[in-house]
């Protein structure tokens, strides 16, 4: 297990560390905009080919360029019902709460379970090579809190159901 | 080997030196312009002026060495040529771009006598002094371009006009105005010259892809390079007659300027955050020669007990130096000659997201320097 997370979270780190490379571009389409081409589309030009790196079927992360955006959506394994679950009460709390996030998305890309969006006013403000540790961070991340999290569900379960059962 | 000067945390969009590279003046990626001079005791910048006329964010600025004028251009779709008042004041004017796009980039010719503005509307506006009205006049060169217009420079001979667009392609322009000047004899990119003639045009590469990021005409005017979003750096030389183009794909990240330091030396920087240093052979082909950025990354210094709790304690993990080894922190987007001339320069300087402005000593980092040659 251990041995195939290494080269995943590399690929997943050059990837992203050449995907981040956004400049500032104003709408070629509408007047004095200047909105992330990677959400609106417009030009096909300006988009770059998306990228999926997948460890197996279910972990995979979806990397789509453009020329001043960058979205990456994060499919987060899920073994089992009380994964899913975790995972999508906790990807909902975090969503819920996105402009507190910074780059996090609203809505996650369909098929993924949580998209965060860069756009390059984030990569002015911050910078680049901290912005791949926080995502490669938070991919390490989500993995062991929700298996923590499913741990403390089936010990507080047993702890009921014995508390339960010593009435019979 | 190379000077530091800080302009805050905000990015600098541009900057460009006046005649002396006494005064300077710089963007901080908002819609003013600063015109800063360095104190030559204690090398403090002291802000002398601000140029705001602009709505929106200023995206290129160029001062013409001779007749001192700066020109800006900006997103809110206008540029203003701004001249010295005999009170000490920087003066607007501005000039017609008729565009109804973001202007992107703005340089003036060799002569000074017009310069070109690179749209997002898909077109070159290249605008001309006209006397009789007291005005900035501009004519629009439209024909095949079919993205946003990224980057320009000038032939030394004043004509032509070389241009990189968002659409992957290079291509090269005749933009001789017959009401302000002679015909220029003809140049190795051919000899017609009515304007808005298109001379050449590139591919930046076979399969298509890589916006082109920055354009330069060597400074006898018969090589072109440009560098692009796939990390290329790529070169067409028509100094024999017919014109070939080579390119070398390069490992670094993608790179934002080129510029030409030699005859066949080229410096580019980019994403990777450090000036690179490439030559080229009779035969076109790039080798790449050295990083300019030395710097070693630095020790944090033996980390005391205490500060270790603390920073356990406050961050829950242990205080690790994360700074990038190279000088700029950030991206460079904007590089400018600081002494010498296209061609032959001795100084430069780099400016990027990081509110960061460096300039380097090339003479002086060849002599520290084992393995670099500058030929």
């Amino acid at each position: 297990m251990a041995s195939t997370l290494k080269p995943y979270l590399t690929a997943v780190r050059h990837t992203l560390s050449a995907a981040i490379c956004l400049e500032n571009f104003s709408s070629q389409v509408v007047e004095r905009h200047n909105k992330p081409e990677v959400e609106v589309r417009t030009s096909k030009e300006l988009l770059l080919n998306p990228v999926v790196i997948s460890r197996n079927e279910k972990e995979k992360v979806l990397i789509e360029g453009s020329i001043n955006s960058v979205r990456i959506s994060i499919s987060v394994k899920q073994a089992d019902e009380i994964e899913k679950i975790l995972c999508h009460k906790f990807t909902r709390f975090m969503m819920m709460r996105a402009e507190n996030f910074v780059v996090l998305r609203r809505k996650p890309v369909e098929g993924y379970d949580i998209s965060f969006l860069i756009t390059n006013f984030h990569t002015e403000q911050m910078l680049k090579h901290k912005l791949v540790d926080f995502v490669l961070h938070f991919m390490e991340e989500i993995d062991k809190e929700i298996s923590e999290m499913k741990l403390a569900v089936n010990a507080r379960a047993r702890i009921c159901a014995e508390e339960f059962l010593k009435r019979f | 080997m190379s000077e530091r000067h800080s302009f805050g945390v905000e990015p600098i969009t541009c900057h460009a030196w006046n005649h002396d590279k006494t005064q300077l003046a710089l963007s901080l990626n908002n819609q003013d312009v600063h015109i800063y001079e360095q104190n030559k005791v204690t090398n403090e910048w002291k802000l002398m002026h601000t140029l705001s006329q602009h709505e929106l964010r200023v995206t290129g600025i160029d001062w013409a060495p001779r007749t001192n004028q700066i020109v800006t251009c900006s997103v809110d779709r206008n540029a203003y040529v701004w001249r010295l008042d005999s009170d000490g004041k920087w003066k607007p004017f501005l000039a017609m771009l008729r565009i109804n796009r973001a202007a992107t980039c703005v340089r003036w010719s060799p002569e000074e006598n017009k310069f070109a503005a690179g749209t997002g509307a898909r077109l070159i506006s290249v605008s001309y002094f006209e006397k009789q009205n007291n005005w900035w006049l501009s004519k629009h060169i439209k024909k095949p371009i079919k993205s946003t217009v990224s980057c320009l420079d000038w032939h030394p001979n004043n004509m032509l006009l070389v241009v990189g667009t968002s659409d992957f392609k290079v291509k090269v322009y005749s933009v001789y105005i017959k009401d302000i000047e002679d015909p220029a004899p003809a140049t190795s990119w051919g000899s017609k010259h009515v304007f808005g003639t298109p001379l050449a045009e590139f591919h930046n590469s076979s399969f298509g892809g890589g916006w082109v990021h920055s354009v330069a005409f060597s400074g006898d005017g018969n090589r072109i390079c440009w560098v692009a979003h796939n990390s290329s750096i790529n070169i067409a030389d028509a100094s024999n007659g017919n014109i070939s183009v080579t390119s070398l794909k390069t490992q670094f990240l993608p790179f934002n300027n080129c510029m030409w330091v030699r005859p066949d030396s080229i410096l580019v920087a980019g994403y990777s955050c450090c000036p690179l240093l490439f030559s080229v052979n009779a035969k076109n082909s790039i080798t790449f020669v050295c990083k300019l950025d030395s710097s070693q990354k630095k020790e944090s210094g033996g980390i005391s007990a205490m500060r270790k709790f603390q920073s356990l304690d406050r961050q829950a993990k242990v205080e690790v130096n994360t700074s990038l080894e190279t000088i700029h922190q950030n991206a460079i987007t904007c590089t400018k000659i600081f002494s010498g001339v296209n061609g032959n320069v001795a100084k430069f300087s780099t400016s990027g997201l990081d509110g960061q402005l460096v300039i380097w000593d090339l003479n002086l980092l060849e002599s520290s320097m084992q393995n670099m040659k500058i030929s």
